[in-house]
């Protein structure tokens, strides 16, 4: 009965979003405001069904109802509830209805919060938002039912893969859908706007908030994801150029333009075209990562179990909403006029640089991804391309970004002076260079983490920098704290941004100077890396609530002091048929001492031991540039004009 | 960007070429990633398999000797069309532990009718004997190959390795490493049934 509820309720939402799209579009063409006026009960509407539906899915797995299909794949009872409960979203079907109850959200949120908006352009975001829902709700309904019914039932699920039964990858998805989902918000507005061909400052001031919403999730999302595959995976890495990765960082990174260029549209009414044409690409290459995991044309430990008719389903929505919305924006964008001029020396100049840097990584990463594909599709090649392909490529764009990031912040708009820009900066400078210098002294001829060593160094400081110098923290001492507390929030949240990634170049750096080695040992014995020693104790068998496992347990002394007893696993799933590797991870702040457990062979057991200094520096420097995003989103200029950042605001806590 | 560095747009034409190329660009990924789509079912692009040179061609032109006491004809060329169905070509060797484990696979495909037709590869003739005496026999017909010479020229990327070829004698598939249960019931069948 449930299940069924849970059907109907995804048909009756995809009939609501259809008559919002109709109703939206027809009624701001002919200026009709009673159309205009139903579409926004008809969001909350397609929210309530949506959410009831995903409320129905949640409750089948809850319960292990063994007669919905995809309960009997991707659950089991002897789960913990926990698990179940993101069982929900942890396979194909029920993803797809976590995407479609986001965008919903959204939905719900321009109706609820955007009654100040203009009513023709709040009416044509929702129809725009609507039409997205629409084709992903035919896509669920046609090709992905996950309330399908299988009888007989069968006595039990078949389990969750139990790499997935992780805290940390229960809910790495539900943020990357919320940064992707978000991007379809501005991609909406981008649409409407190219509908009536104009941009302005207040278009720049709403699109803004949503930008950054999504993109702050999309770095927690994206972090989340490489932390769990550095505890979890037992290889020791953070990333891995893997092509699903990348599908994540591309948005990621035209999302991070977006939200740079949408500032130039709200201050200066400049760069308009650009900034449409980055947001329809930041939903466009969100839906091509959602095309590339799920439709099996690429290879990747991460794909879904691919069906070609999904594959062409999908192929045919990503066409219909990106190749509308270029071949609209072909149409309609040479309309609208630029009216901010400004010199190339300037504040706009500065965000104009950071998007040619941040569009270019992005090229490269795609076409490092796309490649293969292709090579393979044309000429009949298999090639792989991989991370000494990526990092060789990007570290050239990436340098100079880095330098800019500093200098954008404390130059003026319009036109600006090269030299008291750098005098504020001088000190960011000598700190780079120390770190430098430092660097290579300490370590050697390692120019690598040296570089990334000076970037933190000058991330950090010159967001300090540019903080101190907008209080007058040196010149006028004394009424620093109080012009600090009348400093804008959006400027305090671009300064912890940017000092944010400077905290992640730190992590970066520090791995670069990362070492490892393999060491096959008898109970008793033990093998030293980088000043700890780590013996042996013993290995043996334990037994967990749905798996059993081999455990080691490793002393870890340092100059004969005790430091840390790690107990590295190797757990086998019986209901799965897997086996994992839980990696033995004890930090400092200063550096991971990290083991994993690998084969036993002659009495003894290899252990593969890792010093990782400075690791945890990096996703705490992810988390510190998503609250940047936090604080810049709780701006009162942003609040006050767009009502919309209270919901963004909202999610975060949520 | 042009109205960043260039706000009075002189050339309107140029300006509309630039506006045009996302959806040319998005238009032409679309095609091609339509094309995979289709390749994927059809099984000429495989982002999985190891590559062959020889999909969609015949097979290069062979011929060898039987295999000693096995009861069986030998193999060349000219057997592997006008069977009327598609038949399988089988790389395998008794020293190989894959081999062992997809052994039951091909026992199967044989008694479902389908002709498997096997290679001993760089495997003295008595090994291979004692291995289908030991594990059974699939193969219809059954060449040696103890020089390796043949499947170099098939490309052969190790054993085991398997090739379906249609009615017409053109290679369809190739899986290299042991053909499982999973890949029977979720690749193999599913062709063998498109090219019946």
């Amino acid at each position: 009965m449930i299940p069924e509820l849970g059907h109907f309720a995804l048909a009756l939402a995809l009939a609501l979003s259809l008559a919002q799209a109709v109703f939206g579009l027809w009624g701001a063409q002919r200026a009709e405001p009673r159309l205009m006026a139903a579409t926004a009960p008809l969001a909350i509407g397609t929210l309530i069904a949506t959410g009831t539906a995903f409320a129905c899915l949640m409750w089948s797995f809850a319960v292990n109802d063994t007669t919905v299909s995809a309960v009997v794949q991707n659950s089991h009872s002897a789960k913990p509830m926990l698990y179940k409960l993101t069982g929900t979203w942890g396979n194909h079907e029920g993803s797809m209805v976590l995407w479609v109850l986001i965008l919903a959200l959204c939905g719900g949120a321009v109706a609820g919060f955007g009654r100040k908006l203009p009513s023709t352009l709040q009416a044509r975001v929702l129809a725009v938002l609507a039409l997205v829902a629409v084709g992903f709700l035919a896509f669920i309904l046609g090709t992905s039912d996950p309330f399908l019914r299988v009888w007989p039932p069968p006595m039990d699920g078949q389990g969750l893969n139990p790499i997935l039964q992780d805290p940390g990858l229960a809910f790495h998805p539900p943020l990357l859908y919320l940064g992707y989902v978000g991007f379809s918000v501005t991609f909406a507005f981008a649409i409407a706007a190219l509908i009536e061909g104009r941009v302005d400052a207040a278009w720049g001031r709403w699109v803004r908030p949503w930008a950054l919403a999504a993109w702050s999730f999309l770095t927690l999302g994206i972090a989340l994801g490489s932390w769990w595959a550095y505890y979890e995976l037992g290889w020791g890495g953070y990333w891995f150029w893997d092509p699903v990765e990348n599908a994540s960082l591309l948005p990621w990174l035209a999302g991070c333009a977006l939200l740079h260029s949408a500032i130039v549209v709200e201050k200066r009414e400049a760069l308009k075209t650009w900034t449409v044409f980055l947001a329809l690409l930041a939903f466009g290459l969100s839906l091509l990562g959602t095309f590339l995991v799920r439709s099996g044309v690429l290879n990747s430990v991460h794909a879904f179990a691919n069906d070609p008719a999904r594959g062409v389903f999908i192929l045919f929505l990503l066409m219909v909403y990106v190749g509308g919305g270029f071949a609209l924006f072909a149409w309609r964008a040479a309309a609208m006029a630029p009216t901010g001029v400004f010199a190339p020396l300037s504040r706009e100049g500065a965000l104009v640089l950071n998007n040619l840097l941040l569009c270019s990584i992005a090229a490269v990463v795609l076409v490092g991804t796309l490649y293969p594909m292709f090579a393979d599709l044309i000429l009949k090649q298999k090639i792989s391309v991989g991370p000494p392909f990526f990092n060789s490529a990007t570290l050239p764009l990436v340098v100079p970004l880095i330098g800019a990031m500093a200098l954008g912040p404390v130059l003026p708009w319009k036109r600006a002076r090269l030299w008291p820009a750098l005098q504020r900066l001088w000190w960011a400078a000598l700190g780079a260079l120390a770190a430098l210098l430092l660097c290579l002294a300490l370590e050697g001829q390692q120019i690598g983490p040296a570089l990334g060593f000076a970037a933190a160094a000058w991330l950090i400081l010159g967001a300090v920098a540019d903080i101190a110098d907008r209080i007058a923290l040196f010149s006028r001492p004394r009424a620093a704290l109080a012009r600090a507390r009348g400093l804008p929030r959006a400027a305090w949240g671009g300064a912890i941004a940017h000092a944010g990634l400077g905290v992640m170049m730190l992590g970066l750096a520090g791995m670069g100077l990362a070492t490892d080695r393999l060491a096959l040992l008898q109970p008793g014995q033990s093998a030293s890396l980088a000043g700890y020693d780590y013996r042996l104790d013993s290995v043996q068998d334990v037994a967990g609530p749905n798996f059993s496992a081999r455990r080691a347990t490793v002393t870890v002394t340092r100059n004969g002091r005790d430091v840390v007893v790690l107990t590295p696993e190797r757990r086998s799933f019986p209901v799965g048929r897997m086996t994992t590797t839980e990696a033995a991870i004890h930090t400092t702040w200063l550096s991971d001492l990290y083991v994993v457990l690998g084969d036993e062979r002659d009495g003894g057991a290899v252990l593969r031991i890792h010093h990782n200094p400075l690791a945890p520096w990096i996703w705490f420097g992810a988390a510190i540039m998503a609250l940047g995003g936090g604080i810049s989103l709780s701006d009162r200029r942003i609040r006050v004009s767009a009502p919309a950042a209270k919901l963004a605001r909202g999610e975060v806590t949520a | 960007m042009s109205e960043a560095t260039a706000p009075d747009t002189p050339n309107p034409w140029r300006r509309r070429a630039l506006l045009l190329a996302p959806l040319v660009v998005a238009g032409g990924a679309g095609l091609g990633f339509y094309a995979m789509l289709r390749g994927l079912g059809t099984g000429s692009y495989d982002p999985r398999g190891v590559p062959s040179a020889l999909i969609g061609k015949a097979p290069p032109d062979f011929s060898l000797p039987p295999l000693e006491g096995a009861d069986r004809p030998g193999l060349s060329a000219a057997d592997l069309h006008g069977q009327g169905r598609p038949v399988l070509v089988n790389f395998f060797a008794s020293w190989c532990v894959p081999c062992v484990i997809e052994h039951p696979q091909m026992m199967r495909l044989s008694r479902a009718g389908v002709p498997v037709f096997g290679v001993a590869y760089k495997d003295k003739p008595q090994d291979s004997l004692g291995f289908l005496q030991r594990h059974g026999n699939p193969y219809a017909r059954l060449g040696v190959d103890l020089p390796g010479r043949v499947a170099i020229d098939w490309g052969l990327y190790g054993v085991p390795e398997t090739y379906l070829i249609d009615k017409s004698g053109v290679i369809r598939w190739r899986w290299a490493g042991p053909v499982t249960e999973d890949t029977l019931t979720q690749d193999l069948e599913p062709l063998l049934r498109r090219y019946a």
